[in-house]
């Protein structure tokens, strides 16, 4: 395992990444970009195995999906600190003629991108597909898809999350971001869900839950308990708890920067609490 | 005179379930995922012969599209099938983001499109289908005419790379088109030449448009017949060389004139060749119950529509 102190010394790194990025052009959402910040570095920097350049075809290798794409800032400075791309391309987010765009796309040739996210609800279908072509392949890798839980307000993951134990998709990891916040408030004043995880388990699918979401040994300790139960027949799902801006003071414990870039003052007091650690791009 | 005669009626749905067996056969990267339609679509060959390439996914398209789309990430071609209504209008934001936008490699393979679904009515008649899949980006949209065209679309688009519609129908029509032509995306054919007026059809209206063009010769008038297989891309060529010598155009499709072929075609002759043109296509309006023949009747949908139609655009000229 990679150093700890590492990983969270690369996520101090992507905060400002992000921060930097949603200034820059006035838009874009950081407060769930800042709260998966540790996922997405445990995830390309300890967890998956991969090669590089990028392969479309992903063919025995791990392979990730974005379902909630919104949260493209936090994807973006990761594949690029990991190396997709070059670092200096974060400059270039939500600018005309960019490979990054507001939200993921296939269509500008970005590397690390396997498809369009942004509209929401159909990303753990796209894993699915994935993950069933990888059997077919008798390829033993396995597929990753990060979804919100505000986004299972949408009808199509259900539709997802039925097939996925009916045809024991057991070579797939969703994560679902469980920060509670979503546009227009918490997930509980706008649509209240009930328990995510018992409504998966009747769906029939394994749950594990970890209230630390933003604890990077404790993602990779989860993620790596997620993957030994994989090949057993049933679809498996980690909950995790996050905190929607995480790392910035004023940006947590609200939904209010779930859309909103931070004007001059408040990037330099959000930057404050993020040392530059990789050098700013 | 056309030189093409009825080989016997068949299905056009049939003619997909043909093709699709025999790519199940000849392209092991072929896969099939259904939207518990299995019996309509005729899939039942292919799923016997490659139980393992096939996927039923139940009464849940959207959740279709998206694995369809994932399925090609790692080299499958999936042929997703259901009924046109529910392969494009239910699942269109699905298409858009996951297939089109997402440049995958999916054929999306709909069956009883058109009013000639007959009896089921209009909650399953899709008469806009063509108009919502060509405003894709990058989507290849086919409508074949006959069981045969059919078959030979189904072999031809598992080797085009890149996001397909494939639209055919339910009712049983006249097989005429020859078993060897081979299909060629985006290249019409010239059924039948003529000097007099331009008739442009797709899928079962190329037929009534040949048996139109019988009709008119004892007229008199001399009607060139075109088959427009591929929606998008349009033939230009062949559109624009004919009407060169015809000076008018008719076009035929079961499909609302609002969205389809007839106004590919118009905007290609606004912009290229300017000429008078008559759209016979459904006029804004839904389906209904009733059998296939009597609906193509009252909705203007057949050889007498298109007869009516040359009239029409023939005193314009």
């Amino acid at each position: 395992m990679s150093d700890i102190q590492t990983l969270e010394k690369t996520t101090l790194q992507v905060r400002r990444d992000i921060l930097r990025m949603v200034h820059k052009v006035n838009s874009g959402h950081p407060g769930g970009s800042l709260g998966c910040t540790e996922f997405f570095v445990a995830l390309y920097f300890e967890l998956m195995d991969f090669s590089l350049p990028f392969s479309m075809d992903g063919k025995n290798e791990d392979v990730f999906f974005l379902s909630n794409g919104h949260i493209s800032p936090v994807f973006y400075s990761v594949l690029s600190r990991r190396g997709f791309f070059p670092v200096d391309e974060l400059n270039t987010f939500r600018l005309i003629n960019s490979r990054l765009q507001g939200h993921p796309t296939t269509h500008e040739g970005l590397p690390g991108v396997r498809i369009a996210s942004g509209s929401l609800g159909q990303g753990l279908s796209v894993a699915l597909g994935a993950a069933l072509t990888k059997k077919l392949n008798r390829d033993p890798k396995t597929v990753y898809v990060l979804m919100g839980d505000g986004e299972l307000q949408e009808g199509q993951n259900w539709e997802a999350l039925m097939f996925a134990a009916a045809k024991k998709v057991d070579n797939l990891i969703a994560t679902i971001d469980l920060n509670g916040k979503q546009i227009d408030g918490s997930t509980d004043e706008v649509l209240p869900m009930g328990s995510i995880k018992a409504k998966f388990e009747a769906f029939g699918w394994e749950v594990l839950t970890l209230k630390e979401g933003n604890s990077i040994p404790h993602i990779v300790d989860t993620l790596q308990e997620a993957k030994s139960k994989l090949g057993q027949g049933k679809p498996l799902a980690v909950l995790l708890e996050t905190e929607m801006g995480n790392g910035v003071d004023f940006m947590m414990h609200t939904h209010a920067w779930h859309g909103k870039a931070p004007n001059d003052e408040q990037l330099a007091e959000a930057l404050a609490q993020n040392e530059e650690t990789l050098g700013d791009y | 005179m056309s030189t093409y005669t009825n080989q016997g009626n068949k299905d056009t749905r049939s003619g997909f379930g043909v093709g699709l067996a025999e790519l199940g056969r000849t392209n092991p990267n072929v896969v099939a995922l259904c939207a518990d339609l299995i019996g309509s679509l005729k899939m039942q060959t292919f799923i016997d012969e490659n139980p393992d390439r096939f996927f039923q996914v139940g009464i849940a398209e959207a959740n279709m599209m998206g694995i369809a789309a994932g399925l090609t990430i790692g080299g499958k071609i999936p042929f997703t099938g259901t009924f046109a209504n529910f392969s494009t209008g239910r699942v269109y934001d699905q298409i858009r983001q996951s297939i089109a936008y997402s440049d995958k490699n999916v054929k999306i393979c709909a069956s009883h499109a058109g009013v000639t679904l007959g009896e089921d009515g209009a909650t399953h008649q899709i008469l806009e289908d063509i108009g919502l899949m060509k405003m894709l980006p990058g989507m290849t949209v086919i409508n074949p005419c006959d069981f045969n065209q059919t078959k030979a679309a189904t072999l031809a688009i598992a080797e085009h790379q890149g996001p397909v519609y494939l639209r055919f129908g339910r009712p049983s029509v006249p097989n005429f088109t020859p078993e060897d032509l081979g299909f060629e995306i985006g290249k019409g054919i010239l059924l039948q030449p003529g000097r007099d007026v331009t008739l442009v059809a797709t899928g079962h209206l190329v037929w009534e448009a040949l048996e139109a063009a019988k009709e008119l010769a004892t007229e008199g008038i001399s009607a060139e017949v075109i088959n427009i297989h591929t929606i998008k891309p349009l033939d230009d060529e062949i559109i624009l060389n004919s009407v060169q010598k015809t000076g008018c155009l008719v076009s035929a499709e079961e499909h609302n004139y609002l969205g389809g072929m007839g106004e590919s075609i118009a905007r290609l002759l606004a912009t290229k060749n300017p000429c008078p043109m008559e759209f016979v296509a459904t006029q804004d309006t839904f389906g209904e119950s009733g059998t296939p023949a009597q609906l193509m009747e009252k909705y203007g949908l057949n050889k007498n529509a298109i007869v009516q139609k040359v009239h029409a655009v023939r005193k314009r000229i």
